[in-house]
């Protein structure tokens, strides 16, 4: 059914502007105008001045299928996503077994079309078993439906990532990277420096981002590889990127919510919520990493969303699991940046919607007619004191418990269907 | 008046609850001198000694603390129990609170290990050393030490030498001496210095003699075997050389400084065995016998406020 989100804010990535105007939903679930006002004699959903604009592409998400289901599941992975704003989810191939071959990546793709009320791509392992040894079917997966792949871990073998970015390179797939010198990350949890000195933790240099950057720009410049790096967290990492930008190579990057809101003094007293991988930065490379961020040289935020059950957490910190859900509170979490005038909000959609959505081939992230449908409503001001409780994902792992935050999804549209209404939308949402 | 509930660390204490500890710790090494060593401080209440990582010294020390103080001893090692069969600290922990000890003495692997599992329980906890993190006792005890042979804990010129960075001997050193408002120097290459050392209010040297030069106190480290074999320092030889304490580097220091380590001693890769055997300026055996009496006095404050108000002691 033609539907028309009337009365809206409309956030525009493409156009750089925040504009009144009025969405109309086309029958296949694409959009079919974009107008100043509503058109008479269509049904209308009144979106009560609120924002709205083109849904979430979440890049790197972990869920729990197959292998960890107690952890997370495609319904409650896609159901947090929904509610959080998020239309596409990109999952990880980092389960248990890892998506290295096409039946894998078959299986998933289904119990995501069953289970998922967003959108689910699949990312594939780059080497079999996530090993770093043998290459996997890079063919057969693309053909399976693999928009990219990653193996999300540290490489640590530079030959045989060099035969892997070639090989993808004539397939002209694309190549996500953990870029972290792998020898150096081994038995880290935390960034070095005093605070870890303090604690006792094994620390990593923030160097190793450096280098396992300038080790992958250099095999790209090589072998001509379509290549992101999934996540750039330290000021070092980031004048690499900018020094292969100038020099006209022509690779992404991306970085995690929890790297520009949070710095590893965050860690207090051995918090295990906030043991990620790669570890939280000092305050100066965070600063420098929302610098990025607003200059455009960081093009993607991500969640990096990773369940972890309270096992996994309970423990002291070198013991416990790294990761962070993140679905549910990356909206909220990133509008901090555009509360603190870091970002305008176009330019926060450019980086959560429409340069992840380019990365891997989608046709959405973008208010234009014949895109689909994706959508989200939301209150860029309205604040709350998350509670980790409500959140709709299986483990409630969040660094973000009980902070203040600005900013609620009040619906949230797939392929023109609503897949989420908070109780205290707009009248009209209920 | 000392107003924990747990001994963590050194660094949640203040000067007046350092000071509390030693003084107490002084009737014990007198109470531990006499024939009849028998306090009472601790009769009725149950000590559990659990160490998760292997000692003999520590262990040893406040098994026989507590004993001094008529408190049932129980060690509880892990060789063969169920941490072996995967369960985790927390059931650990949780399995022997519901046993209800009042003392629980932990030692770990992984930093902030004692303190997670201090939440967890209902009776006092004191660190026995978590990690690279804190070893509070020990710092404790080099501080009696200190205090007995320089007639004060301030003022003095402390320098640290050997594996600083894995060494939460050290750090526990470091915050003490450095509330006590001493002057802190580390001598060590610069493989085994911790990260941000430049921000943590010492002195860093590489060279023996720079760093000993007027030094009232010289701290020993152990170096553990795993590290002398090329990973941080290219042999035990070659360390023994530039940072092993002799007659010779000794020299620099003031003439009537002391010489302390806290065991178990390498001769010949850190410390030359006529320097750790030579009374007239190693305290080395001293500090063993002052671990005794502060872990007593630990052990008593902790139970006095186990019997005190609650509102009285803080969380």
């Amino acid at each position: 059914m033609t539907l028309v989100l009337a009365n809206a804010r409309l956030v525009d990535p493409e156009a750089d502007a925040v504009r009144p105007g009025a969405v109309v939903m086309a029958d296949d679930g694409t959009i079919a105008e974009i107008r100043a006002d509503a058109p008479a004699g269509l049904p209308v959903f009144d979106c009560g001045g609120r924002h709205l604009g083109p849904g979430l592409v979440d890049v790197g998400v972990k869920t729990g299928e197959p292998g960890e289901r107690h952890k997370e599941s495609f319904r409650t992975a896609g159901e947090a996503a929904a509610a959080g704003g998020v239309t596409t989810i990109v999952a990880r191939p980092d389960t248990e077994p890892a998506v290295d071959t096409p039946e894998a990546l078959e299986y998933l793709r289904r119990r995501a079309a069953e289970a998922s009320p967003v959108r689910v791509l699949a990312t594939a392992a780059l080497t079999c078993g996530r090993q770093g040894r043998e290459m996997t079917e890079i063919g057969f997966l693309m053909d399976a439906g693999a928009v990219a792949f990653t193996d999300a871990r540290p490489f640590a073998n530079p030959r045989v990532l060099s035969r892997c970015l070639a090989y993808a390179s004539g397939l002209g797939a694309l190549v996500i990277s953990h870029p972290q010198e792998a020898a150096l990350t081994e038995g880290a949890c935390m960034t070095s420096g005093q605070f870890a000195s303090q604690l006792g933790l094994p620390g990593v240099s923030p160097l190793a981002e450096r280098m396992g950057l300038e080790r992958d720009l250099a095999l790209v410049e090589a072998t001509g590889a379509r290549y992101h790096a999934d996540q750039i967290t330290t000021a070092a990492g980031l004048a690499v990127l900018a020094r292969a930008r100038a020099a006209g190579l022509k690779v992404t990057a991306g970085t995690s919510v929890h790297h520009l809101t949070l710095n590893l003094l965050d860690v207090g007293a051995y918090r295990t919520f906030f043991k990620l991988e790669p570890p939280l930065r000092a305050e100066e490379d965070r600063q420098a990493v929302v610098a990025a961020l607003a200059d455009g040289l960081i093009d993607v935020i991500g969640s990096f969303h990773t369940p972890q059950d309270e096992d996994a957490k309970r423990l002291p910190f070198e013991e416990a699991a790294a990761g962070a859900v993140g679905l549910e509170t990356l909206l909220p979490a990133a509008l901090q940046l555009y509360h603190a005038g870091d970002v305008s909000l176009p330019a926060l959609w450019r980086a959560l919607s429409l340069n992840p959505a380019r990365l891997v081939g989608l046709d959405a992230g973008r208010l234009a007619p014949g895109r689909p449908a994706d959508l989200v409503l939301f209150d860029p001001d309205r604040p709350f004191v998350l509670d980790r409780a409500t959140l709709r994902s299986k483990s409630k792992n969040t660094p973000y418990d009980g902070r203040r935050m600005q900013g609620r999804v009040l619906a949230t549209w797939v392929g023109g269907r609503r897949v989420f209404a908070a109780d205290a939308a707009t009248g009209a949402a209920r | 008046m000392f107003r924990h509930r747990h001994l963590l660390g050194v660094e949640p204490l203040a000067r007046t609850d350092i000071e509390a500890i030693l003084d107490l710790a002084e009737d014990y090494v007198a109470l531990n001198r006499r024939p009849d060593k028998h306090g009472v401080a601790l009769a009725g209440l149950t000590q559990i000694n659990m160490f998760f990582e292997s000692s003999t010294r520590t262990q040893a020390s406040f098994e026989l603390a507590g004993k001094r103080l008529g408190a049932d001893v129980m060690n509880f090692g892990t060789a063969g129990s169920s941490i072996r069969k995967g369960e985790t600290l927390i059931d650990t922990a949780m399995t022997l609170n519901a046993m209800h000890p009042d003392l629980l003495v932990v030692r770990h692997g992984a930093s902030g290990a004692v303190a997670l599992l201090a939440e967890k329980v209902n009776c006092a906890v004191v660190n026995a050393g978590d990690g690279r993190h804190e070893h509070p006792t020990q710092a404790l005890l080099d501080a009696l030490t200190i205090r007995r042979r320089k007639g004060r804990l301030q003022r003095l010129t402390v320098a640290i030498c050997g594996d600083i960075a894995h060494s939460r001997v050290a750090r526990s050193n470091l915050i003490l001496l450095g509330k006590m408002e001493n002057r802190l120097r580390v001598i060590a290459p610069p493989t085994l210095l911790p990260s941000g050392v430049d921000r943590m209010g010492v002195e860093v040297f590489e060279d023996m003699a720079a760093g000993l030069d007027g030094a009232d106190v010289v701290m020993m480290l152990r170096l553990q075997r795993e590290r002398m074999d090329g990973a941080l320092v290219p042999s035990a030889r070659e360390y023994y050389h530039r940072f092993g304490l002799d007659a010779a580097k000794l020299r620099a220091a003031k003439p009537d400084a002391i010489v302390m380590h806290p065991g178990p001693m390498n001769r010949g890769v850190e410390i030359d065995g006529l320097i750790a055997d030579d009374i007239n300026v190693s305290v080395i055996q001293e500090q063993v016998e002052m671990g005794v009496a502060v872990r007593m006095a630990v052990m008593d404050l902790l139970a006095r406020n186990l019997r005190a108000a609650p509102e009285t002691v803080m969380a």
